[in-house]
């Protein structure tokens, strides 16, 4: 598998797209994010895995959502995501509650094909008061009182996330990151940056098969060095916290917001056709 | 150097974990960013308890091979015994808030959202809520929305509920059949007029209730060294406004 342009990778995204991705610990592609922005994405729907992070921030102030389902959005150590909290607070955005192990288990249903899954818990939560696609039935293997959710499975259109590397059979390498493989098998397809390309075929070795997610699941990889940043990337790089503080001052205001954006998504670009 | 608050807190916790009234602690799993029971833990087993630490955020070495919801997978099975929670209201029937004020989803104030409280709540043997601000936004009569129940009807399956309610006030201990809380010790120059005030709710008061002990030399020696040590990569700006302890540049 060739790589494609990040740039290529993003005009290959339609609006209107529900696109799954990772929050800040588990490889998010923030290089895809900001691609999506400069190529103007609209309407787009996106899925927390199970919580979102500094990408949905930068693509909901850059007015490319409309949609966020979600168990959290946050900037971690900086605080609340500041675009997320303005655009909920303006009505600009539509956002769908949910808890972590739900979103994991509606993935999982998609993996398996099965149209539903349950999960324990929940029940009481004003979070199920707001998703009528959720539903209670009493627990048909028993006969004692016993309630239980069911969780529609979920496909989402695309899964987006940052491996360590990709091999010339079109595989990718996220170690422990797991999550990820679940995101691309639920998926219809799934559009993975990476620090690098390298050869051979890493199901090969005993060691990082583990880790690899076939190129079965996967459509396409680009090249974005050091594409997770400001987030870290297992032991590749660390967070650069300075760089999220920044961030989440700026973006405090939609002009601020603006400024950030001009310098830190378009400014690479304006720099490179120079 | 003098005891630090979140060192108290830390050893309040740790208390706690070790409560012998309460089910067995055998595995604790700790969520993201949470310093300060993270350095209860970490007490506790450096203390020498035969105790396994899952740290959801931890970067090298993270416990958790099958991504993150293996968490949800092993809490679901029961092989969690003690998970710590929060939120930006908390009321007292112990119903926990991370959405918002206001109506729903928060057009008040939006909280972050509730994460895995939802789950974690129902299927942890124990809980116990920590929240370093104890102030009447934070500890409400009854929350604006639920993302977490504090008690559940028969009916659902719930494996247990919240032990206690650690602040920067005061600890208070749940009763579940009540629904109550009941203030158990108070931190120093704390009273129970003082936590009054700073308390949406009604609560009980144990009987002879007083300040906490002081941590001991040795206590405050772990915290600060080998509690430090294990915290370092995961909250460096932690261990170094807390424990005065700098990263190596």
């Amino acid at each position: 598998m060739n790589p494609i342009s990040l740039e290529a990778m993003a005009a290959s995204v339609p609006d209107g797209a529900l696109i799954a991705m990772p929050p800040d610990n588990s490889l998010p592609s923030v290089a895809l994010a900001k691609a999506l922005v400069r190529r103007g994405a609209r309407g787009l729907r996106l899925l927390g895995v199970p919580v979102s992070g500094f990408a949905t921030d930068v693509l909901i102030g850059a007015g490319c959502v409309v949609e966020v389902q979600t168990s959290a959005v946050s900037l971690g150590e900086a605080g609340f995501a500041p675009r997320f909290s303005a655009a909920l607070k303006a009505g600009t955005i539509t956002v769908r509650d949910a808890t972590c192990p739900a979103i994991h288990t509606m993935l999982q249903a998609a993996e398996k094909g099965v149209p539903f899954m349950p999960l324990r818990g929940v029940i009481g939560s004003d979070i199920l008061a707001h998703r009528p696609d959720w539903r209670v039935m009493q627990n048909p293997f028993t006969d004692e009182a016993d309630q239980v959710l069911l969780l529609p499975a979920l496909s989402p259109d695309i899964a987006v996330f940052h491996a360590v590397m990709a091999d010339a059979e079109g595989n990718v390498w996220v170690g422990r990151r797991r999550e990820c493989a679940t995101i691309a098998h639920a998926a219809q397809r799934a559009l993975v940056t990476v620090e690098r390309v390298v050869e051979g075929n890493l199901l090969e070795d005993e060691r990082l098969a583990p880790g690899t997610i076939s190129g079965t699941y996967i459509e396409a990889v680009a090249i974005a060095e050091r594409g997770a940043q400001p987030v870290a990337l297992l032991d590749e790089y660390g967070v650069d916290a300075a760089y999220v503080a920044n961030y989440a001052r700026m973006a405090k205001t939609e002009a601020g917001f603006a400024e950030w954006c001009a310098e830190h998504v378009f400014g690479a670009l304006r720099a490179a056709a120079e | 150097m003098s005891v630090q608050p979140e060192e108290r807190l830390a050893v309040a916790l740790a208390r706690l974990i070790l409560d012998p009234a309460a089910p067995p602690a055998r595995h604790i799993a700790v969520g993201a960013a949470s310093p300060i029971p993270a350095a209860a833990c970490w007490l506790v087993k450096k203390q020498g308890h035969a105790v396994r630490l899952s740290l959801l955020h931890k970067r090298s070495g993270n416990p958790f091979t099958e991504g993150s919801r293996e968490l949800f997978d092993l809490t679901g099975q029961g092989r969690i015994d003690l998970f710590f929670l929060g939120g930006g209201q908390i009321d007292g029937q112990a119903n926990l808030n991370l959405v918002g004020t206001g109506e729903w989803p928060g057009t008040g104030v939006r909280f972050p959202g509730s994460f895995g409280s939802a789950f974690m709540y129902f299927m942890t043997p124990r809980t116990i809520l920590f929240r370093e601000e104890h102030s009447p936004r934070v500890l409400v009569k009854q929350v604006d929305m639920i993302s977490a129940p504090g008690v559940s009807p028969p009916g659902v399956f719930r494996r247990g509920t919240a032990q206690a309610l650690v602040t920067g006030k005061c600890v208070f201990t749940f009763d579940p059949s009540s629904a109550r809380f009941t203030l158990a010790s108070l931190m120093p120059g704390e009273s129970e007029a003082s936590v009054r005030a700073a308390t949406g709710f009604d609560f009980d008061v144990a009987a002879g209730i007083a300040e906490a002990p002081e941590p001991d030399k040795s206590t405050l020696a772990l915290l600060r060294g080998a509690v430090c040590d294990e915290m370092m990569e995961t909250y460096p700006e932690f261990c170094a406004r807390v424990f005065g302890r700098k990263a190596a540049a």
